[in-house]
Protein backbone atom coordinates (compact mmCIF):
# COMPACT_ATOMS: atom_id res chain seq x y z
CA UNK A 1 0.00 0.00 0.00
CA UNK A 2 1.64 3.79 -1.01
CA UNK A 3 0.24 6.17 0.78
CA UNK A 4 1.15 9.95 0.44
CA UNK A 5 0.71 11.77 3.53
CA UNK A 6 0.44 15.43 3.81
CA UNK A 7 3.40 16.71 6.66
CA UNK A 8 3.81 20.35 7.61
CA UNK A 9 5.59 21.24 11.18
CA UNK A 10 4.88 25.27 10.87
CA UNK A 11 8.38 25.43 13.42
CA UNK A 12 10.56 23.33 11.22
CA UNK A 13 8.92 23.18 7.65
CA UNK A 14 9.04 26.36 5.27
CA UNK A 15 6.59 24.72 3.75
CA UNK A 16 4.27 21.85 3.49
CA UNK A 17 5.44 18.58 2.03
CA UNK A 18 3.66 15.40 0.86
CA UNK A 19 5.68 12.51 2.14
CA UNK A 20 5.59 9.20 0.42
CA UNK A 21 5.43 5.93 2.50
CA UNK A 22 5.02 2.25 1.59
CA UNK A 23 3.00 0.24 4.15
CA UNK A 24 2.53 -3.77 4.28
CA UNK A 25 -1.33 -4.29 5.32
CA UNK A 26 -2.25 -7.64 6.07
CA UNK A 27 -4.48 -9.39 3.45
CA UNK A 28 -7.44 -10.31 6.24
CA UNK A 29 -10.44 -8.08 6.36
CA UNK A 30 -10.57 -4.15 5.67
CA UNK A 31 -8.55 -1.69 7.68
CA UNK A 32 -10.03 1.72 8.68
CA UNK A 33 -7.84 4.82 7.25
CA UNK A 34 -7.52 5.47 11.09
CA UNK A 35 -5.46 1.51 11.39
CA UNK A 36 -3.34 2.80 8.61
CA UNK A 37 -2.71 5.99 10.34
CA UNK A 38 -1.96 4.50 13.55
CA UNK A 39 0.75 1.83 11.90
CA UNK A 40 2.54 4.85 10.35
CA UNK A 41 2.55 6.86 13.48
CA UNK A 42 4.22 3.36 15.52
CA UNK A 43 7.12 3.49 13.02
CA UNK A 44 7.25 7.71 12.56
CA UNK A 45 5.95 8.91 15.93
CA UNK A 46 6.01 12.29 14.86
CA UNK A 47 3.21 12.16 12.39
CA UNK A 48 0.25 13.89 13.96
CA UNK A 49 -3.35 13.81 13.57
CA UNK A 50 -6.56 13.65 16.08
CA UNK A 51 -8.32 10.72 17.22
CA UNK A 52 -10.98 9.63 20.54
CA UNK A 53 -13.22 6.81 20.01
CA UNK A 54 -12.08 5.38 16.87
CA UNK A 55 -16.00 4.57 16.36
CA UNK A 56 -17.47 7.70 14.31
CA UNK A 57 -19.07 9.47 17.71
CA UNK A 58 -16.32 12.10 18.39
CA UNK A 59 -15.63 13.68 15.30
CA UNK A 60 -11.90 14.15 15.91
CA UNK A 61 -10.52 12.25 13.06
CA UNK A 62 -11.98 14.02 10.20
CA UNK A 63 -9.72 14.02 7.27
CA UNK A 64 -9.17 14.36 3.32
CA UNK A 65 -8.36 11.06 1.73
CA UNK A 66 -7.96 10.89 -1.83
CA UNK A 67 -9.97 14.25 -1.79
CA UNK A 68 -12.94 13.07 -0.05
CA UNK A 69 -13.65 14.14 3.60
CA UNK A 70 -14.77 11.53 5.76
CA UNK A 71 -13.78 10.11 8.96
CA UNK A 72 -10.53 7.81 9.61
CA UNK A 73 -12.16 5.58 11.72
CA UNK A 74 -14.91 4.88 10.30
CA UNK A 75 -13.84 5.05 5.95
CA UNK A 76 -12.92 1.39 5.27
CA UNK A 77 -9.40 1.73 3.10
CA UNK A 78 -11.25 -0.20 0.56
CA UNK A 79 -13.64 2.67 -0.09
CA UNK A 80 -10.84 5.46 -0.60
CA UNK A 81 -7.57 3.72 -1.75
CA UNK A 82 -7.45 3.88 -5.66
CA UNK A 83 -4.88 1.34 -7.37
CA UNK A 84 -3.20 0.86 -4.16
CA UNK A 85 -2.67 4.10 -3.85
CA UNK A 86 -4.19 6.55 -0.74
CA UNK A 87 -3.35 10.36 -0.52
CA UNK A 88 -3.82 11.72 2.99
CA UNK A 89 -4.79 15.30 3.79
CA UNK A 90 -6.17 17.99 6.15
CA UNK A 91 -9.53 19.14 5.81
CA UNK A 92 -8.90 21.48 3.40
CA UNK A 93 -9.71 25.16 4.09
CA UNK A 94 -8.52 25.24 7.95
CA UNK A 95 -5.20 26.52 8.95
CA UNK A 96 -2.84 23.45 9.78
CA UNK A 97 -1.23 23.12 13.30
CA UNK A 98 0.48 20.23 12.18
CA UNK A 99 0.24 17.35 9.84
CA UNK A 100 -3.59 16.31 10.08
CA UNK A 101 -4.11 18.57 12.68
CA UNK A 102 -6.17 21.35 11.23
CA UNK A 103 -7.33 24.81 13.81
CA UNK A 104 -11.19 24.69 13.99
CA UNK A 105 -11.51 27.80 15.56
CA UNK A 106 -13.17 29.15 12.72
CA UNK A 107 -15.62 26.28 12.56
CA UNK A 108 -16.87 26.85 16.02
CA UNK A 109 -16.80 30.66 15.64
CA UNK A 110 -19.94 30.03 13.61
CA UNK A 111 -21.74 27.22 15.42
CA UNK A 112 -21.33 29.79 18.50
CA UNK A 113 -23.23 32.23 16.05
CA UNK A 114 -26.00 30.72 15.73
CA UNK A 115 -26.95 29.84 19.13
CA UNK A 116 -26.60 26.48 19.56
CA UNK A 117 -28.59 26.46 22.75
CA UNK A 118 -32.30 26.14 24.26
CA UNK A 119 -33.87 29.50 24.36
CA UNK A 120 -37.21 29.62 26.24
CA UNK A 121 -38.36 32.75 27.97
CA UNK A 122 -41.39 30.66 30.07
CA UNK A 123 -40.49 29.35 33.69
CA UNK A 124 -39.67 26.11 33.25
CA UNK A 125 -41.98 23.43 34.64
CA UNK A 126 -41.28 21.43 38.06
CA UNK A 127 -39.61 18.27 35.62
CA UNK A 128 -38.95 18.92 32.22
CA UNK A 129 -40.70 20.96 29.09
CA UNK A 130 -41.84 17.95 27.07
CA UNK A 131 -42.70 17.35 23.49
CA UNK A 132 -45.07 15.25 21.67
CA UNK A 133 -43.45 12.51 19.98
CA UNK A 134 -44.16 14.22 16.72
CA UNK A 135 -42.66 17.51 17.77
CA UNK A 136 -39.59 15.09 18.72
CA UNK A 137 -39.46 13.41 15.57
CA UNK A 138 -38.74 16.50 13.74
CA UNK A 139 -35.59 16.35 14.95
CA UNK A 140 -34.31 13.60 13.76
CA UNK A 141 -31.30 14.00 10.70
CA UNK A 142 -30.14 17.05 12.60
CA UNK A 143 -29.31 16.17 16.19
CA UNK A 144 -27.01 13.41 15.38
CA UNK A 145 -24.08 15.98 14.39
CA UNK A 146 -21.03 15.37 15.68
CA UNK A 147 -19.55 18.42 14.62
CA UNK A 148 -16.59 17.01 12.45
CA UNK A 149 -16.50 19.63 9.86
CA UNK A 150 -16.07 17.32 7.48
CA UNK A 151 -18.87 19.06 5.41
CA UNK A 152 -18.35 22.91 5.97
CA UNK A 153 -14.71 22.12 4.76
CA UNK A 154 -16.08 20.60 1.50
CA UNK A 155 -17.91 23.46 0.72
CA UNK A 156 -16.50 26.02 -1.55
CA UNK A 157 -18.77 28.73 -0.10
CA UNK A 158 -17.28 28.38 3.16
CA UNK A 159 -13.74 28.15 1.75
CA UNK A 160 -14.63 31.36 0.41
CA UNK A 161 -16.23 33.45 2.96
CA UNK A 162 -15.31 31.32 6.17
CA UNK A 163 -16.32 34.51 8.45
CA UNK A 164 -19.41 35.05 7.16
CA UNK A 165 -21.42 32.31 5.49
CA UNK A 166 -22.06 30.31 8.54
CA UNK A 167 -21.31 26.86 6.91
CA UNK A 168 -23.36 23.53 6.16
CA UNK A 169 -22.73 22.39 9.84
CA UNK A 170 -23.41 25.36 11.34
CA UNK A 171 -27.23 25.82 9.68
CA UNK A 172 -28.17 22.29 10.25
CA UNK A 173 -27.99 23.14 14.28
CA UNK A 174 -29.68 26.53 13.76
CA UNK A 175 -32.63 24.70 11.71
CA UNK A 176 -32.34 22.08 14.82
CA UNK A 177 -33.52 25.01 17.11
CA UNK A 178 -35.61 26.58 15.23
CA UNK A 179 -37.76 23.22 14.63
CA UNK A 180 -37.57 22.54 18.09
CA UNK A 181 -40.93 23.26 19.72
CA UNK A 182 -39.80 24.02 23.08
CA UNK A 183 -37.23 26.91 21.73
CA UNK A 184 -38.90 30.32 21.84
CA UNK A 185 -36.35 32.38 19.82
CA UNK A 186 -37.53 31.59 16.39
CA UNK A 187 -37.78 35.01 15.45
CA UNK A 188 -34.78 36.53 17.23
CA UNK A 189 -32.45 33.57 15.15
CA UNK A 190 -34.49 33.85 11.63
CA UNK A 191 -33.57 37.53 12.05
CA UNK A 192 -29.92 36.88 13.00
CA UNK A 193 -29.36 35.01 9.63
CA UNK A 194 -31.37 37.33 6.84
CA UNK A 195 -27.89 38.81 5.77
CA UNK A 196 -26.83 38.07 2.33
CA UNK A 197 -23.76 35.69 3.52
CA UNK A 198 -25.23 33.70 6.96
CA UNK A 199 -27.64 31.26 4.64
CA UNK A 200 -28.13 33.10 1.33
CA UNK A 201 -24.18 32.08 0.08
CA UNK A 202 -25.05 28.57 -0.14
CA UNK A 203 -25.26 27.77 -3.52
CA UNK A 204 -26.41 24.12 -3.38
CA UNK A 205 -23.66 22.29 -4.37
CA UNK A 206 -24.39 19.64 -1.79
CA UNK A 207 -20.66 18.59 -1.37
CA UNK A 208 -21.95 18.50 2.74
CA UNK A 209 -24.32 16.21 1.77
CA UNK A 210 -21.78 13.41 0.31
CA UNK A 211 -19.29 13.99 2.85
CA UNK A 212 -21.21 13.62 6.02
CA UNK A 213 -20.41 10.71 7.79
CA UNK A 214 -23.40 10.43 9.58
CA UNK A 215 -25.99 10.55 6.79
CA UNK A 216 -26.97 13.95 7.45
CA UNK A 217 -28.55 16.38 4.99
CA UNK A 218 -27.32 20.08 5.59
CA UNK A 219 -28.44 21.54 2.14
CA UNK A 220 -32.32 20.18 3.52
CA UNK A 221 -31.91 22.38 6.55
CA UNK A 222 -30.99 24.88 4.75
CA UNK A 223 -33.53 24.99 2.13
CA UNK A 224 -36.13 24.57 4.66
CA UNK A 225 -34.54 27.59 6.81
CA UNK A 226 -34.96 29.82 3.28
CA UNK A 227 -38.54 28.92 2.95
CA UNK A 228 -38.64 29.94 6.87
CA UNK A 229 -37.61 33.18 6.13
CA UNK A 230 -39.62 33.44 2.88
CA UNK A 231 -42.64 33.04 5.06
CA UNK A 232 -41.65 35.84 7.43
CA UNK A 233 -40.66 37.97 4.55
CA UNK A 234 -44.33 37.84 3.37
CA UNK B 1 -18.05 44.53 1.28
CA UNK B 2 -20.88 45.11 3.39
CA UNK B 3 -24.45 44.04 2.88
CA UNK B 4 -25.34 47.66 1.32
CA UNK B 5 -23.77 47.14 -1.90
CA UNK B 6 -26.45 44.38 -2.51
CA UNK B 7 -29.30 45.33 -3.68
CA UNK B 8 -31.91 44.57 -1.56
CA UNK B 9 -29.97 45.35 1.59
CA UNK B 10 -30.88 41.88 2.60
CA UNK B 11 -29.69 38.24 1.31
CA UNK B 12 -33.60 37.19 1.61
CA UNK B 13 -34.80 40.39 -0.31
CA UNK B 14 -31.78 39.43 -2.88
CA UNK B 15 -32.95 35.38 -3.11
CA UNK B 16 -36.26 36.29 -3.52
CA UNK B 17 -35.73 38.98 -6.12
CA UNK B 18 -33.25 36.98 -8.06
CA UNK B 19 -36.30 34.17 -8.26
CA UNK B 20 -38.75 36.84 -9.75
CA UNK B 21 -36.57 38.07 -12.20
CA UNK B 22 -35.63 35.25 -13.73
CA UNK B 23 -39.28 33.93 -13.85
CA UNK B 24 -40.10 37.34 -15.86
CA UNK B 25 -36.53 37.00 -17.49
CA UNK B 26 -37.81 33.37 -18.50
CA UNK B 27 -41.24 34.06 -19.53
CA UNK B 28 -39.77 36.92 -21.83
CA UNK B 29 -37.12 34.41 -23.71
CA UNK B 30 -40.31 32.10 -24.61
CA UNK B 31 -42.50 34.70 -26.13
CA UNK B 32 -39.71 35.72 -27.92
CA UNK B 33 -38.45 32.58 -29.38
CA UNK B 34 -42.53 31.58 -29.48
CA UNK B 35 -42.54 35.10 -32.21
CA UNK B 36 -39.28 33.58 -33.68
CA UNK B 37 -40.61 30.89 -34.54
CA UNK B 38 -44.42 31.76 -35.45
CA UNK B 39 -43.23 33.41 -38.98
CA UNK B 40 -40.33 34.03 -41.42
CA UNK B 41 -38.37 37.50 -39.58
CA UNK B 42 -38.33 40.28 -41.24
CA UNK B 43 -37.80 44.27 -39.93
CA UNK B 44 -41.61 45.29 -40.48
CA UNK B 45 -42.49 42.09 -38.34
CA UNK B 46 -40.52 43.25 -35.68
CA UNK B 47 -41.29 46.45 -35.40
CA UNK B 48 -44.45 45.81 -35.71
CA UNK B 49 -44.32 43.15 -32.86
CA UNK B 50 -42.12 45.29 -30.27
CA UNK B 51 -44.19 48.25 -31.91
CA UNK B 52 -47.21 47.43 -29.45
CA UNK B 53 -47.30 48.98 -26.08
CA UNK B 54 -48.30 45.50 -23.73
CA UNK B 55 -44.93 44.38 -25.69
CA UNK B 56 -43.05 47.68 -25.01
CA UNK B 57 -44.22 47.27 -21.40
CA UNK B 58 -43.32 43.93 -21.06
CA UNK B 59 -39.69 44.59 -22.76
CA UNK B 60 -39.19 47.05 -19.98
CA UNK B 61 -40.23 44.82 -17.26
CA UNK B 62 -37.85 42.36 -19.00
CA UNK B 63 -34.68 44.95 -19.02
CA UNK B 64 -35.30 45.90 -15.70
CA UNK B 65 -35.28 41.88 -14.69
CA UNK B 66 -32.16 41.56 -16.39
CA UNK B 67 -30.26 44.35 -14.74
CA UNK B 68 -31.58 43.50 -11.48
CA UNK B 69 -30.61 39.72 -11.65
CA UNK B 70 -26.94 40.62 -12.98
CA UNK B 71 -26.42 42.92 -10.45
CA UNK B 72 -27.22 40.81 -8.19
CA UNK B 73 -25.54 37.60 -9.32
CA UNK B 74 -22.31 39.68 -10.19
CA UNK B 75 -22.46 41.16 -6.81
CA UNK B 76 -22.16 37.90 -5.20
CA UNK B 77 -19.39 36.08 -7.58
CA UNK B 78 -17.25 39.24 -6.57
CA UNK B 79 -17.49 39.12 -2.87
CA UNK B 80 -16.95 34.84 -3.38
CA UNK B 81 -13.97 35.26 -5.60
CA UNK B 82 -12.02 38.57 -4.87
CA UNK B 83 -11.09 37.86 -1.51
CA UNK B 84 -7.83 38.54 0.59
CA UNK B 85 -6.66 35.29 0.12
CA UNK B 86 -6.02 35.09 -3.79
CA UNK B 87 -5.69 38.85 -4.36
CA UNK B 88 -3.86 39.90 -1.26
CA UNK B 89 -3.74 43.03 0.83
CA UNK B 90 -5.31 45.04 -2.16
CA UNK B 91 -8.51 43.12 -2.33
CA UNK B 92 -10.76 45.54 -1.81
CA UNK B 93 -9.43 48.16 -4.05
CA UNK B 94 -9.84 45.41 -6.49
CA UNK B 95 -13.12 44.28 -5.23
CA UNK B 96 -14.28 47.79 -5.58
CA UNK B 97 -13.25 48.10 -9.57
CA UNK B 98 -14.51 44.94 -10.35
CA UNK B 99 -18.07 46.50 -8.56
CA UNK B 100 -17.66 49.58 -10.69
CA UNK B 101 -16.90 47.89 -13.85
CA UNK B 102 -20.10 45.76 -13.22
CA UNK B 103 -22.10 48.39 -11.59
CA UNK B 104 -21.42 50.44 -15.47
CA UNK B 105 -22.30 47.75 -17.76
CA UNK B 106 -25.64 46.72 -15.86
CA UNK B 107 -25.92 50.58 -16.10
CA UNK B 108 -25.37 50.36 -20.05
CA UNK B 109 -27.63 47.09 -20.36
CA UNK B 110 -30.32 48.99 -18.64
CA UNK B 111 -30.40 52.27 -20.67
CA UNK B 112 -29.12 51.47 -24.46
CA UNK B 113 -32.27 48.45 -24.92
CA UNK B 114 -34.39 50.98 -22.98
CA UNK B 115 -33.37 53.89 -25.74
CA UNK B 116 -34.43 50.97 -28.63
CA UNK B 117 -37.42 49.99 -27.06
CA UNK B 118 -38.77 53.71 -26.61
CA UNK B 119 -37.23 55.06 -29.57
CA UNK B 120 -38.64 52.53 -31.94
CA UNK B 121 -41.76 53.62 -33.56
CA UNK B 122 -40.74 57.07 -33.94
S1 LIG C 1 -23.41 17.68 9.52
FE1 LIG C 1 -22.28 15.71 9.27
S2 LIG C 1 -20.33 16.31 8.26
FE2 LIG C 1 -21.23 18.20 9.08
S3 LIG C 1 -20.23 18.44 11.10
FE3 LIG C 1 -22.21 17.35 11.42
S4 LIG C 1 -21.67 15.16 11.37
FE4 LIG C 1 -19.90 16.27 10.49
Amino acid sequence: MRISLYRYDPDADAAPRMENLELDIPGVGDLMVLDLLERLKAIDPSIAYRRSCREGVCGSDGVNMNGRNGLACTTPVSEVARRGKLTLRPLPGLPVIRDLVVDMTQFYRQYEKIKPFLQNEDPPPARERLQTPEDREKLNGLYECILCACCSTSCPSFWWNPEKFVGPAGLLQAYRFLADSRDTATEERLAELEDPFSVFRCRGIMNCVSACPKGLNPTRAIGKIRTMLVERGI
Amino acid sequence: MTPVASLGRSGLADFVLQRATAVVLAAFALCVLGWFLAAPVNHARLAAFFGTLPMRAFTTLAILALAAHAWIGMWTVGTDYVRRHYFGRRHALYLAIYQIGCAALVFLYLVWPLAVVWGVAR
